[in-house]
């Protein structure tokens, strides 16, 4: 994977070089076209990697996206509401990830979410407590946090 | 219409600060606020920052790198210090409003 990684960057710095004009958006582009060759190119250079984690990767920001807009209109919801019924309380969410980044990513992710909140670690770092601004139930909390992001976590870096 | 988008991204923001505003007057305790306060202003910030690069990208031709790292910086810091301002808050005693329902992190502060 580095190895694609730098095959990537040189090939954006030679289409630099060859329409001589050093700026951040040539850069880029000659990038995507180095990008678009090494996909032309990967039957012979047996990757495959490199893509499909970036595929993944943009999948996570795009479900991130939706998650993060639904969540800030629930969140509107209640705090513009006239009497405010939320039922806040913490949560203890087990997870399935098991390395230091991919549990990191999900505690980042979830906390940016507009109400929810990563509080605290257990020991063994299985379980992450969750503060929730509105809990209907625990169950369904759980559920989407499960197959929102540490779905799209999982299919990143495993 | 370049002018319509950059005024919506600035307006979104400037939404969500005033949102955060209104929620930290108006949630019951501690960590409800901690909650709209780090999340609000990180919205308000990436939809001002959103549009500053989109009209310094129409107006005056610049590719503004600065303005897309800010958006990064702030989505990394903002998780880790909301984390640690509630973390911190329980440990030193903060109690939940009395409209909670849940509190599975007692039980395990219990049994250590």
């Amino acid at each position: 994977m580095p190895l694609q990684i730098l095959l990537n960057l040189s090939l954006a710095l030679i289409w630099m070089l060859l329409s001589s004009d050093f700026s951040f958006s040539t850069f880029f582009v000659g990038y995507v076209i180095g990008l678009a060759f090494l996909y032309l190119f990967r039957s012979f250079l047996h990757f495959n990697l490199y893509f499909t984690k970036i595929i993944a990767f943009a999948k996570l920001v795009l479900v991130f996206i939706k998650e993060m807009i639904l969540a800030n209109i629930n969140v509107a919801k209640i705090v513009l509401s006239p009497k405010i019924k939320a039922k806040p309380g913490i949560i203890a969410y087990p997870t399935e990830l098991s390395s230091d980044l991919e549990v990191t990513l999900l505690a980042s992710l979830i906390t940016l979410t507009p109400g929810t909140l990563v509080m605290s670690f257990s020991d063994d770092q299985k379980t992450l407590y969750v503060h929730t601004l509105d809990i209907d139930s625990k169950e369904e909390v759980i559920r989407s946090i499960k197959l929102t992001f540490e779905k799209g976590i999982m299919e990143v870096t495993d | 219409m370049s002018e319509i988008v950059i005024s919506f991204f600035l307006i979104l923001g400037a939404i969500f600060m005033l949102l955060g505003a209104v929620a930290i007057i108006r949630l019951p305790d501690a960590y409800t606020r901690i909650n709209a306060a780090t999340k609000a202003s990180t919205f308000g910030v990436i939809g001002t920052m959103i549009g500053l690069f989109l009209y310094f990208g129409y107006a005056h031709d610049i590719v503004s790198g600065k303005i897309l790292l800010t958006i990064l910086f702030v989505f990394i810091t903002a998780p880790i210090g909301g984390f640690m301002m509630a973390r911190s808050a329980y440990h030193a005693g903060v109690k939940l409003s009395d409209k909670s329902i849940r509190d599975d992190l007692k039980d395990d502060m219990k049994n250590k």
